[in-house]
């Protein structure tokens, strides 16, 4: 395993920050933390890179304890941090030449910053750095000792949702070079487009752990294939289709509940056999966010 | 090591781009140097035990520039890069904390060197200041003067929650120190009442133990100098190690 927890537990004060937290990252998968703000992400992310110290609990990253091994695992990690900063006054080429200097086998940070797009701006003080600029500074900060896993912390908040894409290809790249990933996040799209594996935390607890796939289809939600179409049709023609479990319309709204591979495709057919014009086709999958509602009963949004 | 080497390095870029750091570090005290030798020129006079304006206040103008980085430089820039975030990164590599304050305070040490560098040149090239002291008691002077002011910088830093609160406290204790000291204006032209309470102030006995080394003076004529910076030194290292905070 890349990292294990076993029963972490962190308390501020009166507030339990992580409460009892235990499960394993694979080696090369993408690993995800999500939930909302509070939760316990943060805690759990800043315990397994050794900033913080656990009151209780075991953990175990490459087979070092992050506690008592700090340096040695920090040759061996990335890490991009959630609130972090660079001196404005330095340059992006001093701080790449700066921080491999730090590590005993760093690669070539040349070819790494032109591969997340920093080469033109190599001279630019990091202060003149765009935000999508500066996170991909730091992610390539977090490469450049080559490292085994790769820590994010809430990699794309703050984000644009076009730079947040990018941000996601080049996560995917980083798996695909045979690393480890381990992030957090609040954004329920993000965890399931980019998470091999996901863990929903509330409160301190995990909720729920797996695909995002099987997590989803653990809810045994519906489909919905909703269109607007001339109010005069028979709903019976729909209620006879493979899957569906009921239909609504109000207006010319309709909105068709089922289950099943090829639902739409099954709606398309039978609207055209019973010769009903429509507009505005579209399926709504449930997704993570929906997962989230139903295991803590409040909405993920914040 | 490579590492300690790089980060020295650009430390001291980061302290040449910041305009009022290399303001107060290296251009302030031989503009000032350049401003009154030009009013009194460096005429001997029995006012400072025959020698000039110049050759008097070239030694205390290094109190001036040391306490400019310790009061200003350094807690500012260790206030803001804690509050920015800078030293939570610098802390997820595999840097020791010793290794990094190794190389912050050696980039400060040698910046205050270049402006007492710069002081004496102008001294030199300008005024024809006299030395008539030795290198290495006036070097090992300026070093004890420059550590023990640093590390109250540092604890400055520490004991400031923001960079803003440190930028308020280095400048309260600074200015007052400054005139008061005789680093800015000679204690020689200010009334006794003022040099009574000069006495008190760490920065007088840089002026007094720098102008004694600078003209000559040995170390044993300044062993109380040396106790109050040796002591002054050893409590703020320790405070300010125990105070200390990366984020």
């Amino acid at each position: 395993m890349a990292i294990t927890i076993e029963s972490l537990r962190k308390v501020y004060g009166a507030v339990v920050a992580v409460d009892g937290v235990t499960f394993d990252v694979r080696p090369g998968e993408i690993f995800g933390m999500v939930g909302p703000n509070g939760a316990g992400k943060t805690t759990t992310i800043e315990c397994l890179e050794g900033l913080r110290c656990p009151d209780s609990g075991r953990i175990s990253v490459l087979g070092l304890d992050p506690e008592h091994q700090a340096y040695e695992l920090r040759e061996r990690i990335g890490v991009q941090l959630q609130e972090s900063s660079l001196p404005d006054r330095l340059k992006v080429r001093e701080i790449a030449d700066l921080f491999s200097a730090f590590y005993r086998r760093p690669t070539d940070w040349k070819p790494l910053l032109d591969q997340l797009g920093l080469t033109e701006k190599l001279n630019a003080p990091f202060g003149k750095l765009s935000g999508g600029q500066k996170q991909r500074l730091f992610i390539a900060l977090a490469l450049i000792n080559n490292p085994e896993i790769v820590f994010l912390d809430e990699l794309t908040t703050g984000l644009d949702p076009q730079a947040r894409r990018a941000m996601w290809e080049l996560v995917k790249q980083i798996r695909d070079r045979g690393k480890t990933v381990f992030l957090t996040t609040h954004y329920m799209e993000e965890a399931e487009e980019l998470c091999d594996r996901v863990a929903i935390i509330d409160r301190g607890k995990i909720v729920a752990l797996d695909t995002p796939r099987a997590l989803i289809t653990s809810l045994g939600a519906e489909t919905r294939v909703v269109f607007n179409a001339d109010p005069k049709f028979e709903e019976a023609v729909f209620r006879a289709i493979d899957g569906v479990t009921r239909v609504e319309h109000s207006g010319g709204k309709v909105v068709i509940f089922g289950r099943g591979e090829g639902l739409v495709v099954r709606v398309v057919i039978a609207l055209d056999s019973a010769k009903v014009r429509f507009r505005d086709l579209r399926t709504e999958q449930p997704s993570l966010e929906d997962v989230f509602l139903t295991l803590t009963g409040k909405e993920m949004r914040d | 090591m490579r590492g300690l080497w790089k980060l020295m390095l650009a430390q001291m870029k980061l302290y040449l781009r910041e305009p009022a750091a290399t303001f107060f570090t290296i251009v302030f005290a031989p503009m000032l140097l350049l401003l009154f030798g030009t009013i009194y020129g460096n005429k001997p006079s029995p006012f400072f035990g025959g020698r000039g304006m110049v050759d008097v206040s070239v030694p205390s103008y290094m109190a001036l520039i040391i306490i400019s980085v310790g009061f200003m430089g350094i807690p500012i820039a260790t206030a803001a890069s804690r509050e920015a975030g800078v030293l939570r990164r610098f802390r997820m590599t595999p840097l020791r904390p010793a290794a990094y304050i190794i190389s912050n305070i050696s980039s400060y040490y040698v910046m205050t060197a270049v402006g007492v560098l710069a002081l004496v040149l102008v001294g030199k090239a300008f005024y024809g200041m006299r030395f008539e002291g030795h290198i290495l008691p006036v070097w090992s002077g300026f070093t004890l003067s420059s550590l023990a002011f640093f590390a109250l910088g540092y604890l400055i830093a520490g004991v400031a929650p923001t960079a803003r609160v440190a930028q308020a406290i280095g400048m309260i204790c600074a200015f007052p120190m400054m005139f008061l000291s005789g680093s800015a204006i000679p204690l020689e032209v200010l009334p006794q009442s003022v040099r009574n309470i000069a006495r008190f102030i760490p920065l007088t006995h840089v002026v007094t133990l720098m102008r004694g080394l600078w003209s000559g003076e040995s170390w044993a004529k300044h062993l109380t100098e040396a106790a109050v910076l040796g002591g002054v030194l050893l409590v703020a290292m320790i405070l300010s190690t125990r105070l200390f905070r990366w984020e």
